[in-house]
């Protein structure tokens, strides 16, 4: 389905469905029609869980950590790193690669490794 | 009107697909980056189908000259690597080990109230404000290949 999204939005407009860059879009300086189909695209992702809630009857299952400091600096770093690295996940992980874009296969194999390194760090080193 | 309607159903589209993929659920995703321990691979299929369904419908639609809504395709235009490639996922793949969040799931995941999401998304914009803003000032003929597209 994250494939057929991407797919569709090419289709139709011509975009990445590249989270970051729809976030990015969101703010100043604006071109356009952007903005407002970027805050389209998001507001359908939070319909996601309703939806998901309203058909199956259950909530979207879901642990996430409740340390503020971690969760503000990971944020902080979540927002900052993909707009400076051009893309997250979907932009560089997924769309990237189906592109065969090598700025992207450089991208995704350097967020997966340090995301591999941080979760040893915190879960084997630091222990948790 | 009806591009912008087309916006949100694709958004409802990749929502629904994280949920029952499970990419939603910070704990999984960090289960996934576990590797010498409760590795998780379920998610490796999850962005493996993503990869491959995207790759062959990008085949079908490239062979347009345009989109059916717009002028013309907006990709990356960039193709050289340059250190902000590597700064970027670099300081974005620690901020997702730490959280088990990219930016997708975690806009997915603000109706579900939990504590952690309300305070890591308006962390997220945040940094996403500054990045844009550091970008623009930096080179802000880059607006199509940094923020604006990938």
């Amino acid at each position: 389905m994250i494939g057929l999204s991407a797919v569709l939005l090419m289709l139709f407009n011509g975009r990445i469905a590249g989270i970051s860059g729809i976030l990015a879009r969101m703010f100043p300086p604006y071109a356009g029609a952007d903005a407002a189909n970027a805050l389209a695209f998001v507001v359908g992702l939070m319909a996601a869980p309703l939806c998901y809630w309203a058909v199956t009857g259950d909530p979207v299952p879901q642990i996430v950590s409740s340390d503020a400091v971690l969760m503000a600096i990971a944020g902080l770093l979540v927002g900052f790193g993909t707009v400076y690295g051009s893309g997250c996940t979907s932009g560089h992980g997924v769309c990237g690669i189906a592109r065969l874009s090598r700025r992207s296969l450089v991208a995704t194999a350097v967020f997966m490794v340090m995301g591999f390194v941080t979760v040893f760090v915190m879960r084997h080193l630091i222990g948790g | 009107m009806f591009r912008v309607a087309l916006s949100l159903i694709a958004g409802l589209i990749f929502g629904l697909g994280l949920v029952i993929g499970g990419m939603a659920n910070p704990v999984k995703v960090q289960n996934f980056l576990d590797v010498t321990g409760t590795f998780d691979p379920s998610l490796a299929f999850v962005m493996g189908g993503a990869v491959a369904v995207t790759f062959i419908g990008y085949r079908f639609i490239f062979r347009e000259r345009s989109p059916l809504f717009e002028e013309q395709f907006h990709l990356p235009t960039a193709k050289e690597l340059d250190t902000s490639l590597l700064t970027g996922p670099a300081l974005f793949g620690i901020g997702w080990g730490l959280s088990g969040f990219c930016p997708g799931p975690a806009i997915t995941s603000l109706p579900l109230m939990a504590k952690g999401t309300l305070i890591f998304v308006p962390a997220m914009l945040a940094g996403v404000g500054l990045a844009r803003f550091v970008t623009q000032k930096r080179a802000p003929s880059r607006l199509e290949t940094t923020g604006g597209t990938a």
